[in-house]
């Protein structure tokens, strides 16, 4: 099998296992689900990485490098306030008292 | 080897995923995600062959302390804006990862597999980069709410997407890199022009359809640096963000078409204006010995909730009316607030127990056994012309129907109509008490209020 068509099956089969895992998600957690998967979409700092790390040229590592800042603020701010908004959802039996 | 450690670490984000979908293991769920993107980084860091330590540790160190300073300090009612961003940056990440790629390589000797993929990349990801900043603006304000429409739109915009789509096909075919930075530029306008016609209130969707954007930009990014972790990542995204998107347009019994397009809520209700229907305005003391003598109370929120910061005094009022033997809970409408699931943060950060957030489906049956209906800043959710009135814009969108419990009471700071600008005929009704305030300014004075009674 070639490259793109074993991206291509990875691809389908991961968007199956996210259909499955996501749809039965309560509402109560729709804003932090959004979050985390939005912070997941910061995986692209792969990519950024990839593209700081080996820019030849100047334009190249400048691009590379604005990338992997936005790239990186997405998944760290992500996941912090992901779970920042997690902690609050804790029964109040289990905090106060 | 590190094939397989990538393969982990996507399994890592999988279980995390599943493991968010219930609110007792979402912490660690997010934690495990969290985990599995760090370890991807780390195996990114090794694998990749670096050369330019210096701006690979620079550009990690930046976003991390940028990443952290911001969520920690953002407030919980502007959680619709930092998604907005947050999604916007990584939509902004992925066309740069594209044109990083394009800069360095001579398009031309670019294979059409590989084409294919850095235009996708960049083109999703830019529309994905201005569609959020403008989302973003119109949450936090900074632009106008409503719909800004101009003659022609809709052909105009056809015709920008079609260019774009004619220098893709040139970019794929023939390797011009003037053609790639003329469809990058078209993709960021285009952004623009899809979501200023679309009004405030329907923004929940569009972010959601943005993350799903940012998702696929991602594993665009994957394919065009041959990285399946990152491809399974954004697929995960993208159905996530799909599925999210399809659930709001249901819970308003709208198509998808019609939330981008219509330019909903752009008609104003100028033509009621004139008239003046009498309305039962009510006080603090009013209000406070209606819900003294309820035996049964249902809050409903809305996006004035999140704005006035009323969520604590939202939860006192709740503790005061227990603890004189009154049920309280919360009915959280599916589009309530400005992004899925915004109130039941809200609430939660003022520590309400999740399970008295009780969604359409179980407290709508319950309105007739209710005894007062506390109306927090909402307005379309309750508005009974969805339910009676075949010509209004939101006819057929489940309500609450409040105007079925004994008592409805609306807090809200003036008649005007809410963000569709359809006028509601509960706050007409016989039964129906308009407390005209700020919400939180009003809840605290019905508190202090039902002391003395």
């Amino acid at each position: 099998m070639s490259d793109l068509l074993v991206g291509i099956t990875v691809f389908v089969l991961a968007s199956f296992v996210g259909f499955e895992v996501i749809s039965k998600v309560p509402r109560t957690l729709h804003t932090p689900l959004m979050s985390g998967t939005n912070a997941i979409s910061g995986i692209t700092v792969l990519g950024a990485i990839a593209a700081a790390g080996l820019g030849a040229t100047t334009a190249a590592q400048v691009l590379g490098f604005l990338a992997l800042v936005a790239a990186t603020i997405n998944v760290v701010g992500g996941f912090v306030v992901t779970d920042r908004m997690l902690e609050m959802f804790r029964r109040p039996r289990d905090g106060e008292k | 080897m590190i094939h397989l450690f990538y393969l982990a670490c996507a399994s890592a984000m999988i279980v995390g995923l599943k493991k968010l979908g219930h609110p007792r293991t979402a912490r660690s769920g997010n934690r495990i995600a969290a985990a599995g993107v760090l370890g991807a980084i780390v195996a990114a860091l090794v694998d990749t062959g670096i050369l330019n330590w210096a701006i690979v540790i620079a550009g990690l160190g930046v976003g991390s302390v940028i990443g952290v300073v911001v969520a920690l300090r953002i407030q919980m009612t502007s959680m619709p804006q930092l998604v907005s961003a947050l999604n916007g940056l990584g939509g902004l990440a992925s066309a740069l990862v594209a044109a990083e790629v394009v800069t360095s390589t001579r398009l031309e000797a670019v294979t059409v597999d590989d084409g294919v993929n850095i235009v996708l990349s960049t083109l999703v990801g830019a529309l994905a980069f201005t569609g959020s900043l403008i989302a973003f603006a119109k949450l936090q304000g900074i632009m106008p709410g409503r719909p800004i429409l101009f003659p022609g739109q809709r052909a105009f915009n056809a015709i920008v997407a079609l260019a774009i789509f004619g220098l893709a096909v040139w970019v794929v075919a023939d390797g011009s890199t003037g053609a790639y930075w003329a469809m990058g530029s078209l993709a960021l306008l285009l952004g623009i022009l899809a979501v200023i016609p679309i009004g405030g209130a329907d923004m929940p969707v569009v972010i959601s359809l943005l993350n799903a954007f940012s998702g696929l930009a991602a594993a665009a990014a994957g394919f065009v640096v041959s990285n399946h972790a990152l491809i399974i990542g954004g697929a995960l995204v993208g159905s996530a963000g799909f599925i999210l998107t399809i659930q709001m347009t249901e819970a308003m019994n709208r198509s998808l078409g019609n939330v981008l397009f219509s330019g909903f809520g752009a008609v104003t209700a100028t033509a009621d204006s004139g008239e003046q229907k009498p309305v039962n305005t009510a006080d603090a003391v009013d209000v406070a010995i209606t819900l003294a003598y309820a035996d049964r109370i249902l809050f409903v929120p809305g996006y004035g909730l999140a704005v006035a910061q009323a969520q604590h005094a939202v939860r006192d009022l709740a503790n005061a009316l227990e603890a004189r033997g009154a049920t309280v809970n919360y009915a959280i409408h599916p589009v309530a607030g400005r992004m899925p699931g915004h109130m039941n943060v809200l609430l939660a950060e003022a520590d309400v127990p999740y399970e008295k957030l009780l969604d359409l489906e179980q407290a709508d049956p319950q309105m007739p056994q209710t005894d007062a209906v506390l109306i927090l800043g909402a307005n379309d959710v309750v508005n009974p012309s969805a339910r009676d009135d075949p010509g209004s814009p939101i006819y057929g969108m489940p309500i609450f129907n409040a105007d079925h419990a004994k008592k409805a009471i609306v807090i809200k700071r003036s008649l005007s109509p809410g963000f569709a600008g359809i006028d509601n005929p509960l706050f007409y009704k016989e039964n129906t008490l308009m407390y005209f305030a700020d919400v939180k300014q009003a809840l605290e004075e019905i508190l202090a209020a039902l002391e003395e009674v």
